[in-house]
């Protein structure tokens, strides 16, 4: 398919998208990630039945968090996706990619450097 | 168990701003279950603050710990070494664990982390209920197992009064009527004569009105 995609975007492999838990998407956001956005199964088609429901639960906790401290829980989002369609990753990727260069950095690491 | 809630994040802000070093201390018992103050949650909570401060231009060290249990001594005994050296210890057990922890280190400024609800179960993940309200006397041995002082909202010892409709209380449509679900259960029980006998007035010496209260056995005292 020879598809592209913004390379700012770093893939991290997981079981099933329910296994990313809010912990996981708040370190992600301590560390300085800009945004985070869990891809799981189309809705109906998860595998362990209801991983990609609790994963899209998980990212509504995170986004709350998120709000409440300042960082913004539109950071944090949510796509569902058949992992056979290649071209409408390609083009999510490219839209979560507009969506946070749209927001800018995370605060917290511009807070970082100032620190350091 | 005891069920409680998380509480919300601006609260606990609004409790440790003020701080450079903070420690987050779950409880690895009821709290765990009912996944408001476990170990997860005493991670989550840890990272939201340490983002706060840190958008705040403030570096605050916040350590975690989770303990087996809040409200033992032994388990408490495992911060001895540690305790002083934070400005304040944010604690995710029920309200017995937040008091023993303040009652153990005296000058340590101890703040909650949840709210605590009632002593229930879960009925699934994420729902839970009341069952027990500890009045001390317990008379399940002839409801059918199922406590009118804790889920009748009059709490009758003698019901169901005129607010039962279908099976459900006045109080709230969705709430079972206890009595209800006492007569079914002496009917599945073969038992319901049982609920032609009438209770005597029940001994409330024991329940919470006399003050806070206390159990002493002896026979386990050294």
């Amino acid at each position: 398919m020879r598809l592209t995609y913004p390379t700012s975007l770093r893939i991290i492999r997981v079981p099933c998208s329910g296994k990313v838990d809010i912990i996981h998407i708040l370190r992600a956001f301590e560390k300085g990630a800009d945004g985070v956005c869990v891809i799981g199964c189309r809705e109906g088609e998860c595998h362990f039945k209801t991983g990609n429901f609790r994963a899209r639960r998980h990212v509504e906790q995170a986004q709350t968090v998120l709000d409440t401290i300042g960082i913004g829980g539109e950071r944090a989002m949510m796509y569902n996706l058949s992992s056979g369609d290649g071209p409408l990753f390609a083009k999510y990727a490219e839209e979560i990619y507009e969506k946070i260069k749209a927001l800018g950095p995370n605060p917290i690491r511009r807070q970082k450097k100032h620190a350091a | 168990m005891i069920i409680a809630e998380k509480k919300p994040i601006e609260e606990i802000i609004g409790y440790v701003d003020d701080c450079g070093k903070l420690l987050i201390l779950g409880c690895n018992e009821c709290v765990t279950v009912c996944e408001a103050g476990g170990k997860k949650e005493v991670g989550i909570l840890a990272s939201a603050l340490r983002m706060y401060f840190l958008n705040q231009g403030r570096e605050v060290k916040i350590d975690e710990i989770t303990l087996e249990r809040q409200c033992d001594h032994e388990y408490l005994e495992e911060i001895r070494d540690v305790a002083d050296q934070y400005d304040a210890i944010v604690s995710l057990a029920c309200g017995v664990g937040v008091q023993f922890v303040a009652e153990k280190y005296h000058s340590q400024r101890v703040y909650p982390g949840v709210n605590t609800c009632f002593l229930g179960a879960t009925e699934e993940r994420g729902r839970w209920s009341e069952r027990c309200q500890a009045c001390g006397t317990c008379i399940l041995a002839y409801t059918g197992g199922i406590c009118p002082i804790a889920r009748c909202a009059k709490r009758l010892l003698n019901g169901p009064c005129g607010g039962s409709s279908n099976g459900k209380c006045e109080v709230n449509p969705e709430l079972d009527c206890a009595w209800q679900l006492i007569i079914d259960r002496l009917k599945a029980l073969g038992r319901l004569e049982d609920y032609e006998k009438l209770l005597e007035i029940k001994d409330w010496s024991t329940d919470r009105a006399g003050g806070p209260r206390k159990v002493v056995r002896e026979d386990l005292q050294i």
